[in-house]
């Protein structure tokens, strides 16, 4: 079975004064087309690198050693020239952040960023056509008077809207795949809930496959198919999403299980913040695609 | 045993947009010795309704009362020492340019609590109190992880024996491993040495862990108050049940109590 | 100490600045010894030798009444360091206080501070000095005086935006929350994050006032004739152009060294200290 994205054997390291620093340690993870899956881990665990990685953004800095095979729609993109490894970038693959507001360009209109989005696909386009097609996309995330928010600049929206702004900007060139960096952790709850609702009709409507970077269990579980759980640069765990929160098999995924709050009441049992156990080979579950 | 008393308080601000009207005319009491929770989201006056019990902006109108006595707008050093204060963000709570000892000490000193000579050692029992090393108080805020500097900003609330803390979002910026040590931490400390806590948050599920009563903010009007048990089984307010109702759920028993909650609407 | 020196040894520009910079100051310090003749930075003649192109004996040749070049350069650094270190001394300090109180303190005195910085900072710098020294006879001393006044602007707006920017910071609501004085938050709270850009500003500008210095003189406002500054000659030998060159060109060009490397050096220190975050 052929996955739309496969990453095999991804080491990652930081050359800086004191020596080398190891981030990543022989990650394994694939998607395929149409699949949601979540990359769920802590800070420093690797999880943004990955991503950036994925888009190809971490190789031009200075220190960086990446190794390793990133193979998308078949294709190794790690063999790729540089030039065409961008031209993927917001086109066939695209990305959403975690702050909405400081992630789009102050300086510019929503018009005028969705233009430039679109030209990445199509450099011929006038920005008529573009308007037109930006006004499309934001009645899809359902945000009101289109026409008049793309004449806005992002501090005049609130969070929520620059939030599904992004999606829809992100979502404009049909991408395979989107990765989304901590989406909705800068929301209000509600808000949060009523965009992750969103993006998974939409995903689901257009058939995008989703990498979905978080630390939130709880979003994790209404989001995601499949799992991984990254520790420390290694993935710790991984399988369909049901299997991995009602049977969580290595230690450091039931420590996270048990160390969320939950709104029944159960609590704050003892968890470790560290332990040799988290360090324990990886447990698979079968089942999903995978 | 009443400690805290809001009353009637209000705050507007006069910006050029207009009055804003962070916090209308909002009432309750806090006492001794338990956790109030102050939910709300963004816009809610939360905020502004901490820094005005910290003594960091003055109210429009209304008077707030501790332990019986009101609270000027200007503090006398009792008072800001008996109401003590951890933010949210780690990072930006430490001076970068000072060890942590020196942050953890700065209330001693301006309190004039205990002789100069017997400080550090004070500051090093606090350290401790919070999980950490006594000898970490040469070390610089950079050279410590998220979770530890949270505990010195713990730390330093502490040291001045106070007797109410306003915590802001105390966990918000940690991880969830750290955050459910942090968690324990506060509550063993709040249990051993009697404090009495208003914690403020947006996040429910630690509310539903930490706290004795529940005051939920919307728009600077607080809607709704009651014992924590009472307001996650039977909300009365429909806002109240929306918002428990968005909290994304990690277990089977969570799913099942909002979906109760949803159908009651 | 030794993390520092690794990062400015790293790059190859700082460590070229850190080496001039050295080279001078200790140039600067020896200068009776390492002088070979150490009475020509005084009113001495010596018309046998007077305008020799660069020769053995000579390593830059003679002026025009017959004294080293080459030693009056090093007495000149002398005067040009000691001036240097002297208005910084006086220039940080003031301006540095000005801008953390208006930044700090905001309102009424924010206002009114940094106001008469404006006013100061509105002045074209040589203007200033000359009008200052219009006043008072042009000596040494009063050349120190008048690039004071016309630097500590320059440290008072730098502060100020650092200030600004900290008493937003976590750390002084902190401090204000558990009661902390004024004086203590502004000098014990905010000054130390503002150290970093300061020392780094004070590197850079001995270069700037190394050349200011060099442009008073050079007018013949600064220091007066015998003293050796690099200023005046350049000055004086500028007359001889292109004929006896060294008499411009050696004095150049050590003004080229010194701006240079503390230049250079500042750089490196801007790395070290992280004086940009």
């Amino acid at each position: 079975m052929s996955h739309l994205l496969d990453i095999q054997d991804l080491h990652l390291a930081f050359k800086g004064l004191k020596g080398v620093t190891e981030v990543l340690h022989g990650v394994d993870l694939n998607i395929a087309a149409g699949e949601r899956v979540a990359l769920v881990g802590e800070s420093g665990s690797g999880k943004s690198v990955t991503a950036r990685i994925v888009l190809g953004l971490l190789q031009e800095t200075r220190n960086a050693r990446v190794s390793g095979r990133v193979a998308f729609d078949g294709v190794d993109i790690t063999a790729m020239p540089l030039r065409d490894r961008a031209r993927l970038r917001g086109t066939e693959m695209s990305m959403i952040f975690q702050d909405p507001t400081s992630s789009l360009n102050p300086t510019f209109t929503i018009g005028n960023q969705f233009a430039e989005v679109m030209r990445r696909r199509d450099p011929g386009l006038d920005q008529t056509a573009c308007n037109v097609r930006a006004i499309e996309m934001l009645a899809e995330v359902s945000i009101p008077e289109p026409a008049r928010v793309l004449a806005n600049y992002p501090f005049q929206l609130s969070g929520g809207m620059n939030q599904r702004v992004m999606i829809a900007m992100a979502l404009v060139n049909n991408p395979k795949l989107l990765l989304a960096d901590e989406p909705g952790t800068a929301l209000d709850v509600s808000v949060q809930a009523q965009t992750l609702r969103l993006m998974h009709d939409l995903v689901e409507k257009h058939h995008t496959a989703v990498l979905f970077i978080s630390h939130n269990l709880g979003v994790v579980r209404e989001f995601a198919d499949r799992v991984y759980v990254i520790y420390r640069g290694r993935i710790v765990e991984t399988g369909p999403t049901d299997a991995i929160f009602h049977n969580p098999g290595h230690a450091y995924t039931r420590a996270l299980m048990d160390a969320v709050p939950r709104i029944t009441g159960a609590g704050l049992p003892e968890v470790p913040e560290v332990s040799d156990d988290f360090l324990a080979p990886m447990v698979r579950h079968e089942g999903g695609a995978s | 045993m009443t400690l805290l008393t809001v009353e009637n308080l209000t705050k507007t601000f006069h910006t050029t947009n207009g009055p804003v009207h962070a916090v209308r005319d909002v009432s309750f009491e806090v006492e001794r010795g338990e956790c109030l929770a102050v939910v709300g989201e963004s816009g809610s006056g939360k905020t502004t309704l901490a820094n005005m019990i910290l003594g960091i902006l003055g109210s429009t109108s209304g008077e707030i009362r501790f332990d019986g006595a009101a609270l000027p707008a200007k503090r006398t050093a009792t008072h800001r020492r008996a109401i003590q204060f951890v933010q949210q963000n780690p990072l930006s709570s430490l001076n970068p340019k000072r060890s942590i000892g020196a942050s953890v000490r700065l209330g001693l000193d301006t309190y004039g609590i205990g002789i100069r000579a017997d400080r550090w050692r004070k500051v090093e029992d606090a350290l401790e109190e919070v999980g950490l090393s006594r000898d970490m108080r040469h070390r610089a805020p950079s050279a410590l992880s998220g979770g530890q500097r949270q505990r010195v900003g713990i730390a330093r609330a502490l040291a001045c024996e106070p007797e109410l803390v306003v915590l802001d979002e105390p966990t918000s910026a940690l991880d969830v491993l750290v955050q459910a040590r942090v968690l324990r931490l506060l509550n063993d400390l709040r249990a051993r040495k009697q404090l009495t806590y208003v914690f403020i948050t947006h996040d429910l599920a630690v509310v539903r862990n930490v706290a004795d009563r529940v005051a939920v903010f919307k728009s600077g009007q607080l809607i709704e108050l009651g014992r924590t048990e009472q307001i996650f089984s039977a909300p009365e307010h429909p806002y109240t049940r929306n918002l428990i109702g968005a909290v994304p759920v990690v277990d089977y028993a969570e799913l099942q109590l909002r979906n109760k909650l949803a159908e009651e609407t | 100490m030794t993390h520092a020196l690794r990062i400015i040894a790293a790059n190859p520009l700082s460590l070229t600045g850190l080496i001039l910079v050295l080279a001078i100051v200790l140039a600067a310090i020896l200068a009776p010894w390492i002088a070979p003749f150490p009475t020509h930075n005084t009113a001495v003649v010596d018309f046998i030798y007077a305008n020799s192109a660069p020769n053995g004996r000579n390593w830059m040749g003679t002026d025009l009444v017959g004294r080293d070049i080459f030693s009056r350069i090093l007495y000149a650094y002398r005067i040009s360091l000691g001036l240097g270190i002297v208005v910084l001394i006086i220039a940080a300090p003031i301006g540095t206080i000005v801008g953390l109180l208006a930044g700090y303190l905001g309102g009424w005195t924010e206002s009114m501070l940094m106001r008469l910085v404006d006013v100061f900072l509105s002045i074209p710098p040589l203007v200033l000095a000359i009008a200052v020294l219009g006043v008072l006879e042009p000596t040494l001393t009063n050349a120190m005086i008048a690039v004071t006044v016309m630097w500590w602007p320059w440290y008072a707006r730098l502060v100020y935006s650092i200030a600004r920017s900290e008493r937003e910071e976590g750390y002084v609501l902190a401090a204000e929350v558990i009661g902390a004085g004024t004086p203590h938050i502004a000098f014990r709270e905010i000054l130390p994050n503002c150290l970093p850009a300061i020392i780094t500003k004070m590197t850079l500008d001995m270069g700037f006032v190394i050349i200011i210095a060099s442009s008073l003189s050079f007018l013949g406002l600064g220091v007066q004739p015998p003293t050796p500054d690099l200023g005046s000659m350049v000055a004086e030998g500028a007359r001889y152009l292109p004929d006896s060159w060294w008499m411009t060109v050696f004095p150049g060009l050590a003004i080229l060294f010194a701006v240079f490397g503390f230049n250079l050096l500042g750089d490196g220190l801007r790395d070290v200290l992280g004086a940009d975050e």
